[in-house]
């Protein structure tokens, strides 16, 4: 292949991740120069390249196509998902401000990870070929593995940062063994090649094919947190600092789905029937575990964890639908589930107080008495968690199992929905503690909602709304991306 | 401006009123939702006044698209048979706001702003033409209520709260399973558009589907009329609630299951609910009957109002699936007959409490010496209860029954065994509150109605007597209705009328006064 350098084009079309390298660095190099601590200087650079990366993004979507020789392609759905995380990461900055205050861990090194984070996951989100995948996924696993040990002193950190990162690679590991053995059988590591490959008079021997698919997905599936490959999810969540925690459970999850998604509608569409059950068994063990092992958490953390988990399987099932409804209820779920669940995760954040020492149910309790604000704000984030309509997680859930009903997935629409009641009852205990309980010791700490924090909660909640009410113009945004994807 | 419009979108902007009230002017908030809530049944009145009685059918159409995909239009009307459930929610929310005046002491903005908000779903339930509009006001209704019990209510409310939410909660995916799939096959949510291509023939139904169908959309509704055996959720949700809530629950929300199976199952699902009917009615008679008994040994006022509820109800749902016309009306006017008195009883056992601190009947006994007016209004409204001619749930029961009879001899026998035990337990009751020796705590506690509580309860009595005495005033678009339900559900008619086309004046009118006119002939 002749050495081609890169056209303007092409650079314009790669903007976001090189504007999110740039500024990642540059707050590294800046970290030892401006030694003056407690300032929010990091947080608002790092806003600003968030907010720049945002344009860049949504710059590139009106210049759409194939970049780098097809390595990328900027698509309606890459820019879905780059406007997705970026979105989550200003959501993660805006709730970090004063836990990192409160941590005394205010460092432009937290903020040049999140960043470098998110360039992975833009480049995940555009990738059309398999290694730009693994590079996209390496990138983005490695920055959150620091980022989840971030408050070095701190043993749950530490923990959590080990076990994330033992599990990760050995997951990544098993994803690159499907790109080997797929690029074995179809002889290429491009996603429409092999789409064209697996289509042809001449498909290559299917048992390769399909040991291939299996592999990548378990290594999506760890990523995603999906059952059985889900056991990581609470103790990292729990272990994280919370604003990581909420970032992890929303950014690199919706990369990884969009993966997820990209491959298998993609690439391995010829062989659907193959996958099918594996993602059919996936979604539900995900719901169901996820649902009922949260039902016994009086750890906020890890209730939301389950929650994460019971997530993925909804979205797992618009998956399974193998349709373009599908695909589009999946994206609206995950932008839904971002929102909601980065709200609630911030509010746990303003609640847990120094040291993370207020994480358990009991401590929710009267916060409606004490914060009638914050507890509105979490109260609408767990409804839309619960599904109740006119909330975004509602449409969220109609879409999904609307596709698979569209699919014939009868038992499986039945099944989830069954499970989403079961999921009311936890989230519903939260609501309880807050409004129907009289005031404890952590609310009684509670310090006055900070003005970052308020923006991370009030912004959520009317995104949350919004597609609540008007679900319409980013459904069809996505129905439409689906439906050029193929 | 559509009139009906108007009436949705009022407790809805006085819910974001009573929100911005500041939280230090509690008196500001009540006056708030006195107000706004006699302002919206002074709405729900004109609306009676310019609804055209002599058509009944589905009026004040709105249509506009909402959300484009999938196709779902905001599309709401009022027929003969919503129109007086939306009175009724409009006429309880004002009475809710004054039996809550000085028994919410504790966070009273959030109470009211709650019940607006209910008020504003309970009404959209009932007027929603779109089943997916009908889903979303289904699910709204429930989260006010869900917090107006788990938090003002008595001890076990959190326990009681959250059983409510989720078991309503499981019968509603189901439904809305139900709703997709009718969207798959149909490509529409409009409630008229599919009943079009049903009677045209255009969406016919096999006979699995119509049955799994059926019962998706039947368990919702059950759990919330409720039927035996999904009734458990009831008394602790009833006992548990504060009285405004156990009223609004009662009156109007359990309504929502039996305008469900009317307005929904019946004419969609004709072949499946005639199927169903007798299992149904059993389970019916099977809930008149030890519903009542139940009642008869509960030592708390409010456990045996909420029992009798349970009881009642057996009797719509056994209106409902006789498939009569007398059936159906006395089925529909059953409903306001328990909203009225039902509420009334709430209203007068939450009054007692207020005084006396105590649900159990025995803290009680001699309260007519200490306060006699109390004592009349109770007798009243027991008396209703319990079925006494000019009193209003004689004629919804009567109807009930005479309209079984002509069908099925065996159910009216069985079901009639409810009407005799609930005068048992209603008047034993009454007997042991009201008679007696007034013990020392009875006599220091217990004082007479004023005024506030004086305009809670006559406008309550006055209904008892109107609607027991002249039915003629409510019956009529009520037949009408029904009518063409029942035209609608018959299953050997091969092509069936469709609801918004009504059949022609003369001969519905014909139709519609004839099971009247049968009732009074007896």
């Amino acid at each position: 292949m002749p050495v081609s350098f890169p056209t303007p084009q092409d650079l314009a079309r790669f903007l976001p991740e090189i504007l999110l390298t740039v500024f990642g660095t540059l707050l590294m190099v800046l970290d030892p120069i401006i030694r003056r601590r407690n300032s929010n200087l990091f947080g608002h650079l790092s806003l600003l390249a968030l907010a720049t990366a945002m344009a860049a993004a949504l710059y590139a979507g009106t210049e759409d196509g194939p970049a780098f020789g097809g390595m990328l392609t900027v698509d309606g759905f890459a820019t879905f998902f780059r406007v997705l995380v970026i979105g989550a990461g200003m959501l993660t900055v805006l709730s970090s401000y004063r836990f990192l205050a409160r941590e005394n861990a205010e460092t432009g090194e937290y903020h040049a990870l999140l960043l470098f984070s998110l360039a992975g996951q833009c480049l995940m989100a555009a990738a059309n070929d398999l290694i730009i995948v693994f590079i996209g996924l390496e990138i983005s696993s490695i920055a959150s593995y620091v980022l989840a040990g971030y408050l070095r002193d701190d043993k749950r950190n530490n923990e959590a940062a080990l076990k994330y990162f033992l599990l990760g690679s050995f997951a990544t590991a098993f994803f690159l063994y499907g790109v080997a053995i797929l690029y074995g059988s179809t002889g290429s590591v491009r996603l429409d090649q092999i789409h064209t490959v697996l289509n042809g008079p001449n498909a290559p021997f299917s048992v390769f094919v399909a040991l291939a698919a299996a592999l990548m997905v378990v290594g999506l599936g760890f990523k995603v947190s999906a059952a059985p490959f889900q056991v990581w999810a609470p103790d990292v969540y729990q272990g994280a600092p919370t604003p990581v925690a909420a970032f992890l459970s929303a950014a690199p999850k919706a990369a990884a789905f969009a993966v997820f998604l990209r491959i298998f509608t993609t690439a391995l569409e010829p062989i659907g029937t193959a996958w099918e059950p594996l993602a059919w068994g996936s979604a539900l063990a995900s719901m169901t575990i996820g649902n009922f092992a949260a039902l016994q958490q009086s750890n906020i953390k890890r209730m939301l964890a389950y929650s994460s988990i019971a997530h993925a399987g909804y979205v797992l099932v618009a998956l399974t639908a193998r349709s373009e409804t599908g695909t589009s209820a999946a994206m609206f779920y995950l932008a839904a589930y971002a929102l909601m669940n980065l709200g609630a995760f911030a509010v746990v954040a303003h609640l847990s107080g120094k040291g993370e020492r207020y994480l358990t149910l009991d401590d929710f309790s009267g916060l409606g008495q004490k914060q009638p604000f914050t507890a509105a704000m979490l109260s609408i984030f767990l409804l839309s968690l619960i599904g109740v309509p006119l909330t975004a997680g509602f449409f969220g859930k109609f879409y999904i199992f609307k596709a698979a009903l569209d699919s014939h997935l009868v038992w499986l629409a039945v099944l989830g929905l069954l499970n989403s009641a079961v999921a009311a009852y936890y989230y519903l205990r939260v609501m309880v503690m807050m409004y129907m309980h009289d005031p404890g010791p952590a609310v009684a700490d509670l310090e006055p909602l900070p003005r970052g924090l308020s923006l991370a909660l009030v912004l959520p909640a009317l995104g949350t709304l919004f597609l609540g009410i008007f679900p319409t113009w980013v459904l069809e945004f996505a129905g439409h991306s689906a439906a050029l994807m193929k | 401006m559509n009139l009906l419009v108007v009436l949705l979108a009022a407790p809805l902007a006085a819910f974001l009123l009573a929100l911005v009230i500041p939280r230090s002017q509690p008196q500001n908030s009540r006056g708030w939702a006195l107000v706004s809530s006699l302002a919206i049944l002074v709405l729900s009145l004109i609306l009676v006044a310019r609804f055209d009685r002599a058509v009944g059918q589905e009026q004040f159409q709105i249509d506009q698209p909402w959300i484009a995909t999938p196709d779902i239009h905001f599309a709401i009307s009022v027929n003969g048979v919503s129109l007086w459930l939306i009175v009724l929610s409009a006429f309880l929310t004002p009475l809710c706001v004054l039996i809550s005046w000085r028994f919410i002491q504790n966070r009273v903005k959030e109470f009211y702003a709650f019940l607006l908000l209910l008020e504003f779903g309970l009404i959209g339930v009932f007027i929603a033409q779109d089943l997916f509009l009908f889903y979303v006001f289904w699910e709204v209704s429930l989260v006010p209520m869900y917090f107006l019990i788990g938090i003002w209510g008595h001890d076990r409310r959190i326990y009681a709260a959250v059983k409510f939410f989720l078991y309503t909660m499981a019968g509603s995916v189901l439904m809305l399973v139900a709703i997709i799939y009718l969207y798959n096959l149909t490509g529409t949510f409009s409630y008229p558009a599919i009943l079009d291509k049903l009677g045209s023939g255009k969406l016919v139904f096999s006979n699995e589907q119509q049955m799994l169908l059926f019962l998706a959309f039947f368990v919702a509704f059950a759990i919330k009329v409720p039927l035996f055996p999904l009734h458990t959720w009831l008394p602790d949700a009833h006992v548990e609630a504060p009285s405004a809530g156990s009223v609004m629950l009662a009156s109007v929300m359990l309504k929502m299951g039996t305008y469900g199976i009317l307005h929904f199952c019946l004419p969609m699902f004709p072949r499946a609910s005639r199927a169903c009917a007798p299992w149904i009615a059993v389970l019916a008679i099977i809930g008149i009957v030890y519903g009542a008994l139940v009642a008869m040994v509960q030592p708390n006022m409010k456990k045996l109002v909420a029992y009798s509820s349970v009881s009642h109800l057996g009797f719509v749902v056994l209106g409902i699936f006789s498939f009569t016309h007398m059936g159906l009306d006395g089925a529909v006017y059953q409903m306001l007959n328990h909203g009225i008195s039902t509420g009334a009883l709430f209203v007068l056992v939450g009054l007692l409490y207020e005084r006396r601190h105590s649900l159990e009947i025995s803290d009680y006994g001699g309260v007519a010496t200490t306060a006699p007016w109390l004592a009349t209004a109770f007798l009243v409204t027991t008396l209703a209860s319990i079925g006494l001619p000019m009193l209003n749930n004689f004629v919804g029961e009567f109807l009930v029954l005479q309209g079984t009879a002509t069908v099925h001899f065996t159910w009216t026998v069985y079901a009639s065994i409810g009407v005799i035990l609930s005068a048992c337990y209603m008047l034993w009751m009454y007997q042991r509150v009201f008679y007696g020796e007034a013990s020392d705590e009875v006599r220091h506690h217990i004082f007479d109605l004023h005024a506030r509580e004086w305009a809670v309860a006559v406008p309550l009595i006055l209904m008892m007597v109107w609607m027991g005495i002249y039915p003629q005033s409510f019956l009529p678009p009520v037949a009408k209705v029904n009518d063409a339900i029942l035209q609608q559900s018959q299953v050997d008619v091969p092509v069936r009328v469709a609801l918004p086309t009504p059949p022609s004046r003369d001969r519905q009118a014909a139709v519609a006064s004839a099971p009247l006119e049968a009732a009074r002939a007896r």
